[in-house]
């Protein structure tokens, strides 16, 4: 097991070097900062001419990747090209505000999902199973924008009809502390953590529905039933524990397609998020921001596909890593 | 049916509909029959494969929904009495009314005929991408699984470097940097990220058929590497293909609108269903005051039924496609 995970560990090293490499070298060629800086009368040619110097724009692509990679690991994925503001400090401020709406909706959407694919399963082709069979259907087809959208703009209607604020449709805070502050931050992050919610559920619902199928038509859960074991404990203790195990790697392995959803769901929010803000480098074709955002997000995604891998050994015995 | 039924008699699953048999099959029970009276239809995979979609309930609202969609997009000049770019500075930001369906946006232009060219146009990038995604997957990933060695390793190598990163990020990047607005550089941009899906797809059957015993005795009896690979083992890969291409016309579809609506993917003037909730954003308020509702909401919806509908068509081909499936589906 633990040779499997170093050399899990050792292998990733090289693809995260060239994913990099190769994001570094697309974004360096095909997108140009400096031409969209001398579009803007009011910055003098003067410091455009500084800052190709200082940034070493007028050096082989190549080369700058390497002082790109000296810099990420002497300087915290040193400054921005633009702006020159370390990127450190917004990295771990943005991904602070993700991450607490990204936890409380995971894991709400789990619970959620595990408990009705658990009724959609024994309860199969009834009334129940067919609504959330509907529901995670809709939820396969529906942009996650658009969901976000519909949210905000039913919020939206029911303050300027009703004058009553319920829960906010943009920003992060409305107060600058105090002791409602954190009332007032989860009435702004309820829309957002709804939005991924709803995606997230859909997905895992329909996993579970089916794995617990899986499991319920298998030998061993009919020998359970015919020792006389009653249909609560055939259903939790034998069904139940064996059908998680296929969802955690899914959860798991959602965790890219969840920073997906989060770029999606912060524009349309204006949450402080880290996908907000990698759009906003997105914008200012700041080299070294959207580098530093795909490289700690593809941290993440190796880090997370590890963990998967690793549960799915210790919650399955007889998958053995050597 | 109660769980307990269904497990204690897994094997007691009615065969519906008539009695079939495959083609040229040599059954001991086949004479009996006969000799019993019965009628006997001979027909072929394909056959069988027809028979259970057409009897796939939700497959068949799929696809007629999907005409009815579709047919509105393709025929969208005549579909609505509006020109898409008719300005009209009388009626702006008008809710849903007789005249205009969908209502109007903030230059007067009607809704309705706005989102009919955007299904149109969303059409035209979700069939692009899935056809020109899929043949390439599947040009690439049975060279792969055929041949195996570096081209297979540089395969397995190119996708693992692609699934590290964030898919919707690195599509962001990409059109950020070379899409400029274009429908058909962004398709070319999506087919340039979708393609891997369906070659890992086609490289695991061909990795397991080119072992066959039948590839084997064709291989025997002189069949060259074109004709294995194209006569004897791509038709098995066909429906996993079909099922993939059509599901991917609602990815394509689905990421294409959010690229748009994030302002990376096709820009206005043309109007894809994306372009156009991007475009309610600009203008969120009536002068009255309300929310502009409509214009985010009607393209939205356009989007889930056709997502919605390819789903459904998907999985009826999966059902139907699927040769270890004899049973009939209600």
């Amino acid at each position: 097991m633990l040779t499997y995970i170093v050399r899990r560990i050792l292998y990733s090293i090289p693809v995260l070097f060239f994913s990099t490499f190769f994001s570094f070298l697309f974004v360096s060629y095909a997108g140009n900062p400096v031409a969209l800086l001398r579009q803007n009368p009011r910055v003098p040619p003067s410091t455009i001419h500084h800052l190709i110097h200082q940034q070493h724009l007028d050096m082989p692509v190549v080369e700058r990747y390497f002082l790109w990679l000296h810099d990420v690991f002497t300087q915290k994925l040193g400054n921005s090209l633009v702006t020159l503001q370390p990127i450190w400090p917004q990295i771990t401020r943005t991904m602070g505000h993700t991450a607490q709406f990204i936890i409380i909706s995971e894991v709400l959407a789990i619970i959620l999902g595990v408990a009705v694919g658990i009724f959609s399963a024994i309860r199969q082709y009834s009334v129940f199973d067919y609504l959330f069979t509907s529901i995670s259907f809709l939820g396969f087809a529906m942009p996650t924008f658009w969901l976000a959208l519909l949210l905000q703009i039913a919020f939206t209607d029911i303050f300027l009809n009703y004058n009553v604020r319920i829960f906010y449709t943009s920003g992060l805070n409305s107060l600058p502390g105090g002791p409602a502050w954190s009332w007032d931050r989860l009435q702004h992050l309820a829309l957002p953590i709804a939005t991924l919610l709803i995606i997230s559920f859909a997905l895992y619902s329909r996993y579970m529905r089916a794995s617990m199928l899986d499991v319920i038509n298998s030998d061993y859960v009919r020998t359970a039933r015919a020792k006389g074991v009653s249909e609560w404990r055939v259903v939790m203790r034998h069904v139940f524990r064996n059908a998680l195990i296929p969802l955690t790697t899914v959860a798991a392995l959602n965790f890219g397609a969840l920073l997906g959803g989060a770029i999606v769901t912060e524009t349309v929010f204006s949450l402080d998020g880290i996908g907000f803000w990698f759009i906003q480098a997105l914008n200012s074709l700041d080299l070294y921001e959207v580098m530093a955002y795909l490289l700690v997000t593809a941290i993440f995604i190796v880090v997370f596909n590890l963990i998967a891998d690793i549960l799915y050994g210790f919650l399955d015995p007889r998958i053995r890593y050597d | 049916m109660a769980p307990n039924d269904d497990s204690l008699f897994p094997a007691t699953q009615a065969v519906e509909g008539e009695v079939i048999a495959p083609e040229g099959s040599v059954v001991g029970a086949v004479d009996d029959t006969q000799a019993a009276g019965l009628e006997f239809k001979t027909r072929s995979q394909w056959s069988y494969a027809r028979m259970r979609f057409f009897r796939h309930r939700l497959a068949m609202v799929g696809l007629i929904g999907l005409v009815i969609i579709f047919g509105a997009g393709i025929l969208a000049g005549v579909v609505s009495p509006y020109s898409y770019a008719a300005i009209d500075l009388n009626h702006i930001l008008q809710g849903p009314t007789h005249a205009h369906w969908f209502g109007t946006d903030a230059l007067g232009r009607d809704q309705f005929t706005r989102v009919v060219w955007g299904i149109r146009t969303s059409m035209e990038v979700g069939v692009f991408v899935a056809f020109l995604s899929t043949f390439v997957g599947l040009v690439i990933g049975a060279v792969a699984g055929y041949y195996g060695g570096w081209l297979d390793n540089l395969l397995m190598r190119a996708t693992d470097l692609v699934l590290t990163l964030p898919l919707l990020a690195v599509l962001l990047t990409a059109t950020a940097l070379l899409g400029q607005g274009s429908q058909w550089r962004v398709s070319l941009i999506l087919v340039f990220f979708f393609w891997t899906g369906i070659a890992r797809v086609v490289r695991g059957i061909f990795l397991s058929l080119r072992e066959k015993e039948y590839v084997e005795a064709a291989k025997a009896s002189g069949a060259g590497d074109a004709r294995l690979m194209f006569r004897h083992i791509l038709p098995n890969t066909l429906g996993p293909i079909v099922v993939n291409a059509t599901l991917a016309v609602g990815t394509a579809i689905l990421v294409e609108a959010a690229l748009s609506f994030l302002n990376f993917g096709i820009k206005p003037p043309t109007p894809s269903l994306g372009v156009l909730v991007n475009d309610a954003q600009q203008s969120p308020q009536t002068p009255t005051g309300g929310t502009t509702w409509w214009l985010t909401i009607f393209p939205g919806l356009t989007i889930v039924a056709i997502v919605l509908c390819v789903n459904f068509v998907g999985d009826g081909l999966r059902d139907a496609l699927d040769p270890t499936q004899r049973r009939m589906r209600a």
